[in-house]
């Protein structure tokens, strides 16, 4: 076991930590302010090969694995979380493009969204209830060559700037009823409808996609008819929990350094308040919390490069680290006393984002019916 | 073209706060801080670059430094150079300035011919802006300085501009030289994903004292004419508070705050 990153993940960290604090910073303002995501980013990134972070090189990505897509995301979230929240349902909408693709669909979608002149979603949610994929309710119709799609998703992340959108849909009954599609945005009948205005992560877009006798040529089946759920969730599971546990590492990085500068700067009774052991243990606290979620989450990313199973703990990642890190940003907002709540301090909306995170790719009870399924299988349950 | 670029690895100033002088050796503690390109060593890196994207040719890196900076030259193949020598010996620990232009000299004669050899104008460690002039007289070469601008143009001699404190001066001067460059001669590129998967296929060769021949004694500790009398931080009287704005900001918040420490 060795618990240390190669060279190049250091060089790769290193690379995208100077990218983010340069580039990021300037549009903070008014993503907080208008809810939108800065889609000027998307050709700097993709040069970068940020956006292609897990696309094989013959697309135009880098091809450098999970492992190396958490430490990208961490990176961007350190700065800004609602950056790696937009890239990582890019990347999830590129990796379901790649595991399931044809020649043809990877060849024509996947090099414009590595150099980001194109976005990318994947849709599984629908007002019926995200828990419950199986019951979902847009249905996809075979008519001659194509198949026709009514219905609609909501809280998709990307929704109005994307241009291809990976849409899940009922083909048949039950949960082998599913079916993916790749739909674009300007095929007739898909348009994005209502933008949802969150408390957090707010510059990364949310809203509805919508499906009104929209016509999807037949060869945009992706997969085979049936196969829906098992992308749904193998997307979730090897891409949408390891990435919202990216995000909350980055969000827990942000929240570590406010703790330690604040509490370093503000003095009380003639001397700094990180002399006080209840602010000390506030920030080992959170330490612990930063430092647990990376183990937990950069140990998914090696297994999925490793091709190992990992449901339970991609799920546990998640769930840990999101949850550590709306914990951590309530702690910091304790040790800024009344500064922490106003607009000028950074905590405040560190934990806006971080409750953001909590039911996006999963809510936390769903997490834990996988570890629990998990924790039984260990017993032969 | 073949343009050697002279990269120092130089603790990270993003982890400044953890470093610590040793008062025995008076060297800096650098163990447990990364490293990376000297800030202004990689404006020279990429006019290099530039000018190979122009004029054809080879970016070489050469470095005196630990075996253990080979991270920091492998960033220097990823932003693009070709092939990276990384002069380390005990033998050459400790050298002063003279020292270090000497072992890069010796080390660049065994690389053979060149066209350019870029520098940065001084190093945050160090900091004497010695070196680059040093290491142009060793090899023979015409120096410019405080380079932020350079414009080649084949079969005519260059033209190097020098920045000095009010303007600049236009040299005219021709190849083999030696220039050392300011930061605004060029915004450095962004190592991308592909390049650092690229840069693992360059080589660094790792050269010793064996490797190179050295004809006077300057290398190292022991040949350095300067030592090192003592070397300490300063001791931090009062505190810096940096004013910021827009010219006419700054001049009514520098009043106010003379106004309220009691001088007006
Ligand atoms: C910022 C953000 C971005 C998102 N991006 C996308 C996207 O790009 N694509 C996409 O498809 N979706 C996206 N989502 C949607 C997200 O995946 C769903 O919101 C989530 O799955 C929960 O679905 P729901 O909101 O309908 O809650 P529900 O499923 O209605 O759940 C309500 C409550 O019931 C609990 N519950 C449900 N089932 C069980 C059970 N079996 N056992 C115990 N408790 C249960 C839930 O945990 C929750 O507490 C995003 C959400 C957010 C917040
Ligand atoms: C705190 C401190 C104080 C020092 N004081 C003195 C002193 O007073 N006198 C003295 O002689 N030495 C001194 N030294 C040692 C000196 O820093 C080293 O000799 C160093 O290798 C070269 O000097 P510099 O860093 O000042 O380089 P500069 O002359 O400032 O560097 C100019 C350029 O030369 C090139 N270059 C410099 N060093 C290297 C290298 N090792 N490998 C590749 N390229 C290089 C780079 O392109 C760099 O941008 C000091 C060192 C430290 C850490």
């Amino acid at each position: 076991m060795e618990f240390k990153f190669s060279d190049r993940e250091e060089l790769l960290r290193k690379t995208v930590r100077d990218y983010a604090e340069k580039e990021i910073p300037p549009y903070m303002e008014a993503m907080e302010e208008t809810g939108e995501f800065p889609v000027e980013l998307l050709k700097g990134m993709g040069q970068m090969g940020i956006l292609g972070v897990i696309t094989a090189p013959e697309y135009g990505g880098a091809g450098m694995g999970a492992l190396a897509r958490i430490v990208v995301l961490e990176e961007l979230g350190r700065v800004c979380p609602a950056i790696p929240m937009a890239i990582q349902v890019h990347h999830m909408c590129t990796y379901a493009l790649s595991t399931w693709g044809n020649e043809e669909q990877k060849k024509k979608y996947l090099p414009p969204l590595c150099k980001g002149e194109t976005m990318g979603v994947v849709a599984v949610t629908e007002p019926s209830g995200g828990s419950d994929v199986g019951g979902m309710q847009t249905t996809a119709k075979l008519d001659g060559d194509k198949y026709i799609l009514n219905g609609r998703k909501c809280f998709i992340t990307n929704s109005h700037h994307a241009d291809t959108w990976v849409v899940i849909a009922r083909t048949g009954e039950g949960g082998k009823g599913l079916s993916a599609f790749i739909v674009e945005n300007d095929f007739p009948g898909a348009k994005a409808g209502r933008k949802e205005n969150k408390v957090g992560l707010r510059g990364a877009n949310t809203g509805e996609l919508a499906f009104n006798n929209c016509e999807v040529p037949k060869e945009n089946l992706l997969g085979n008819e049936g196969d829906g759920m098992t992308t749904a969730i193998q997307d979730i599971v090897q891409c949408g929990r390891p990435g919202m546990a990216a995000v909350a590492l980055g969000i827990l990085n942000g929240v570590l350094e406010q703790a330690v500068k604040f509490a370093g700067e503000r003095t009380l009774y003639g001397k700094s308040i990180s002399k006080l052991q209840a602010i000390q243990w506030h920030i080992a606290d959170i330490y612990a919390d930063l430092e647990i979620s990376r183990l937990l989450t950069y140990r998914v990313g090696w297994m999925i490069d490793q091709k190992i199973n990992c449901a339970a703990e991609s799920a546990l990642a998640k769930q840990f680290a999101c949850e550590a890190a709306a914990r951590s940003a309530r702690k910091a907002i304790e040790i800024h006393g009344s500064y922490g709540i106003m607009h000028e301090y950074a905590v405040q909306r560190l934990l806006r984002d971080a409750v953001v995170t909590i039911p996006a790719g999963g809510t936390a009870e769903i997490a834990k019916l996988v570890m629990f399924r998990q924790a039984l299988s260990m017993f032969g349950l | 073209m073949r343009i050697i670029v002279c990269v120092k690895p130089v603790p990270d100033p993003k982890h400044w706060n953890r470093l610590q002088l040793d008062p025995k050796t008076r060297t800096l503690v650098r163990k447990g801080i990364p490293g990376t390109i000297n800030p202004l060593d990689r404006h020279a890196l990429e006019a290099a670059l530039t000018l190979r994207e122009q004029e054809g040719g080879e970016v070489l890196v050469v470095s005196m430094a630990p075996e253990d900076s080979q991270p920091v030259l492998k960033e220097a193949l990823a932003m693009g150079a070709d092939r990276a020598v990384l002069l380390s010996d005990r033998v050459f620990a400790g050298s002063d300035t003279l020292g270090t232009a000497y072992v890069l000299s010796v080390g660049i004669e065994r690389l053979g011919e060149f066209d350019l050899i870029l520098c940065g104008d001084e190093t945050i460690d160090g900091g004497t802006a010695q070196v680059s002039a040093q290491l142009a007289e060793f090899l023979g070469t015409p120096n410019v300085m405080h380079v932020s601008g350079l414009e080649v143009s084949p079969g005519k001699p260059w033209l190097a501009r020098s920045q000095i404190e009010h303007g600049y001066t236009l040299v005219e001067i021709e190849p083999p030289m030696v220039l050392s460059v300011v930061k605004t001669i060029n915004t450095p590129r962004y190592v991308t994903l592909m390049n650092i998967l690229e840069a693992e296929q360059k080589p660094i060769e790792v050269w010793s004292a064996n490797d190179v021949t050295l004809s006077e004694p300057w290398a190292g500790l022991a040949g350095s004419p300067t030592q090192m009398a003592d070397l300490f931080a300063p001791e931090r009287k009062g505190m810096a508070e940096m004013i910021t704005g827009d010219p006419k900001e700054q001049a009514a918040k520098l009043a106010d705050r003379l106004h309220r420490l009691g001088f007006c």
